[in-house]
């Protein structure tokens, strides 16, 4: 498999300040690569510097086999790129939006392809609305159907399905997958766990720096954590006592049950056994998620950017 | 009324500071507050005067007698005219009032000062440029009054008696291009470069900061377009409205305040397009500084006083300060008045316009050439 995106060492740096630090990553074409972390880690500043949009302080690589420093204008032409704000003009209607997308990117048989466009995102009805009535969901799709009209090789997803519904959220990331069967690339950013799970691999970055990657059971098993659902006989507290245990590093509550987990699965069992010898709840060990191998990540990762405004 | 309801200073307090913290965020509109005052008073104060004086005159001579000098010398004594050429043939005096080199010229006829003597009344011939004929009022009165006495003084032994009565000879002032000295023929065209730098130069400075507000800057970023393509594609629809603009000015100008349109319209329109784009490429360049859409339209405002002042849209610009004449020199304004106001009422043609065409070019390349180096192709 060749790589649509290959760099090593990437940074940038905004006035003295590091916020992507020398990041490696590789997505291999017709891949679905979830980018992960939390607000502010330089998820989309790592985006805009694949696509050419934000100059590399250090590093080196390329995009689609493109230098990612002196290829640009290419890179850009075989790139579609979904910005976290919606970006389109709202004082056009979604046909003259995607008119104009197809005109700049000289796609051939415009006519033919914005209607194909179209069809594809389900906008049919919507050609002659405002891009700026659209509601959100139908605004990312816009959106997407923009991305996707010169034919793209790869594509940069900045948090696409921010502030979307579950039903649209479940039909974009089917799009998504069509595209990938096609050969696509996608790079996508997103917070949410359940997304991430769909990629073929995940990449985790914190305050600028990669932290983990790989598919989700390896990032989950490189955390080396063991997890347990609890489920409490009454008595408040029960969260409290959980978390004031040692062993246990973080608690999850879902409805009547709270999923813990730790790094010493020992010490995880053995606590958790004199609480359920002593009738306050009852557990059964579990896999760990990803979520527990985030959070045990960013506990991980020191905060280099605390301190100075942003 | 519980206490809540009632009127709270807390409350407003914390609405001023609030509105304080903005303020100074905003360095570039506190400026602005600070800066246009600033340069209001220095303008209004300093640059502007409308009794110009020393102005710049043409003396030709083919008499060479006492009296031709005479009147001359007491021109000058007046502080209004000041004698910058001496030209030589009728030719030379149709240039030099053409192309602006002199507000007046003093034709003083052969023989003028022998005719004086033998009382004959000759005719001394000044011919004022009155396109704007706020310039050359005060000193055409100032003229009239100073006739009689100038050559009094060289009438003396048997000549004394001319001094008596009506002035010795006949002064006859030509008020060139607007003989009826209608302000209107002089405000009218101007306006057209007026309302042209006003709404071309917010025009464009909005239309791309308007992109970076909204943050469609980044979508046009990510896709594969030159910045010379954004940039033409942001300024040429502006020539078309531009256009628009100038036809109905001109139109207005012709039906309704009859100002003469002696020239060449189409060298108007080709000198026109060139006014237009300089405006526009000031536009675009502002709009690379400017973050938010108010500061592009302060900025549009901060170019704009000066233009209206110093250009001598509303002032003489004969009448200002050296200092104040530079940075009107600056101002695309200035020549394209010089050059509508020259197309429209002298007649002039390319020939005569040139140097004045040359500068809007100069300023065009040089606007042009900051707005591409400033614009970014990025978003760092």
């Amino acid at each position: 498999m060749t790589a649509a995106i290959s760099v090593t060492g990437l940074t940038k740096r905004f006035s003295g300040r590091t916020v992507v630090d020398a990041i490696d990553l590789d997505v291999a074409e017709g891949q679905i690569m979830g980018f992960l972390g939390p607000n502010g880690s330089g998820k989309t500043t790592t985006i805009r510097m694949l696509c050419g949009l934000l100059r590399v302080d250090a590093g080196e690589g390329t995009c689609l086999g493109l230098d990612i420093r002196e290829q640009t204008a290419a890179i850009k032409r075989q790139a579609g790129y979904m910005t976290q704000r919606f970006s389109l003009y709202e004082d056009m209607t979604v046909l003259e939006n995607l008119d104009f997308t197809a005109r700049v990117h000289g796609v051939p048989e415009r006519r033919a392809r914005v209607a194909e466009a179209v069809e594809r995102m389900g906008l049919g009805d919507r050609g002659k609305q405002l891009a700026g009535q659209l509601s959100g969901g139908w605004k990312q799709r816009l959106a997407l159907a923009a991305c996707i009209l010169h034919k793209p090789r790869l594509l940069l997803l900045d948090e696409p399905t921010a502030g979307v519904d579950p039903q649209a959220r479940r039909d974009f990331w089917d799009r998504i997958h069509d595209f990938a069967a096609d050969g696509m690339t996608v790079l996508v950013s997103t917070h949410y766990m359940d997304e991430a799970e769909r990629c073929h691999a995940i990449a985790y970055i914190a305050y600028g720096r990669l932290v983990a990657r790989g598919t989700v059971e390896q990032v989950t098993a490189a955390s080396g954590l063991s997890a347990a659902a609890v489920r409490g006989h009454g008595g408040p507290g029960l969260v409290d006592r959980l978390k004031a245990l040692p062993s246990v590093e973080t608690t999850t509550s879902f409805g009547t049950v709270i999923h813990v987990a730790g790094h010493d699965g020992a010490a995880l069992s053995a606590d958790l056994e004199t609480l359920a010898e002593q009738g306050v709840l009852t557990w059964v060990p579990e896999a760990p998620n990803l979520e527990d191998a985030f959070i045990h990540l960013m506990a991980g990762s020191h905060d280099n950017f605390a301190g100075t405004a942003s | 009324m519980s206490p809540q309801d009632r009127f709270s200073f807390a409350r407003l307090n914390a609405m001023i500071v609030k509105e304080f913290v903005q303020i100074r965020r905003d360095t570039l509109t506190f400026g602005m507050m600070v800066g246009i005052p600033l340069l209001q008073l220095l303008l209004f104060g300093f640059a502007i005067n409308s009794d110009p004086k020393h102005l710049p005159t043409a003396v030709r001579d083919a008499d060479h007698g006492t009296m031709g000098r005479a009147v001359v010398a007491a021109m000058q004594a007046s502080k209004y005219f000041e004698i910058t050429v001496l030209p030589e043939t009728e030719a030379e005096v149709e240039t030099i009032l053409a192309e602006g080199q002199a507000q007046f010229v003093v034709t003083v006829p052969v023989d003028f000062s022998r005719r004086v003597l033998r009382g004959e009344r000759p005719a001394l011939l000044v011919e004022a440029d009155a396109t704007d004929p706020a310039a050359t009022a005060n000193a055409l009165n100032a003229l009239e009054k100073l006739a009689g006495g100038a050559v009094s003084r060289d009438l003396v032994g048997p000549f004394a008696g001319l001094r008596q009565g009506a002035a010795p000879f006949d002064l006859r002032v030509h008020r060139r291009y607007n003989p009826e000295g209608e302000t209107a023929f002089n405000i009218v065209p101007g306006l057209m470069g007026v309302v042209l730098t006003m709404t071309m130069v917010i025009m464009t400075c909005l239309a791309v900061t308007r992109e970076r507000e909204r943050g469609t800057m980044e979508a046009l970023l990510a896709m594969p377009l030159k910045p010379i393509e954004v940039m033409l594609g942001k300024i040429l629809p502006y020539i078309v409205i531009g256009y628009i603009q100038v036809v109905f000015i001109m139109v207005t100008a012709k039906l309704v305040f009859a100002v003469p349109m002696v020239g060449s319209l189409w060298l108007l329109s080709v000198v026109t397009v060139i006014f237009i784009t300089a405006n526009l490429a000031v536009g675009f360049t502002f709009s690379t500084i400017a973050a938010n859409q108010l500061q592009a339209v302060e900025m549009g405002f901060f170019f704009f006083l000066p233009s209206i002042l110093l250009s001598g849209f509303m002032f003489p610009f004969r009448g200002m300060p050296a200092w104040a004449q530079v940075m009107g020199e600056i101002l695309p304004l200035t020549h394209f008045l010089r050059i509508v106001r020259g197309i429209l009422l002298k007649g002039n043609g390319a020939g005569e316009i040139l140097s004045d065409l040359g500068a809007l070019l100069a300023f065009l390349v040089v606007v042009c050439s900051v707005a591409i180096r400033r614009y970014r192709m990025t978003l760092d």
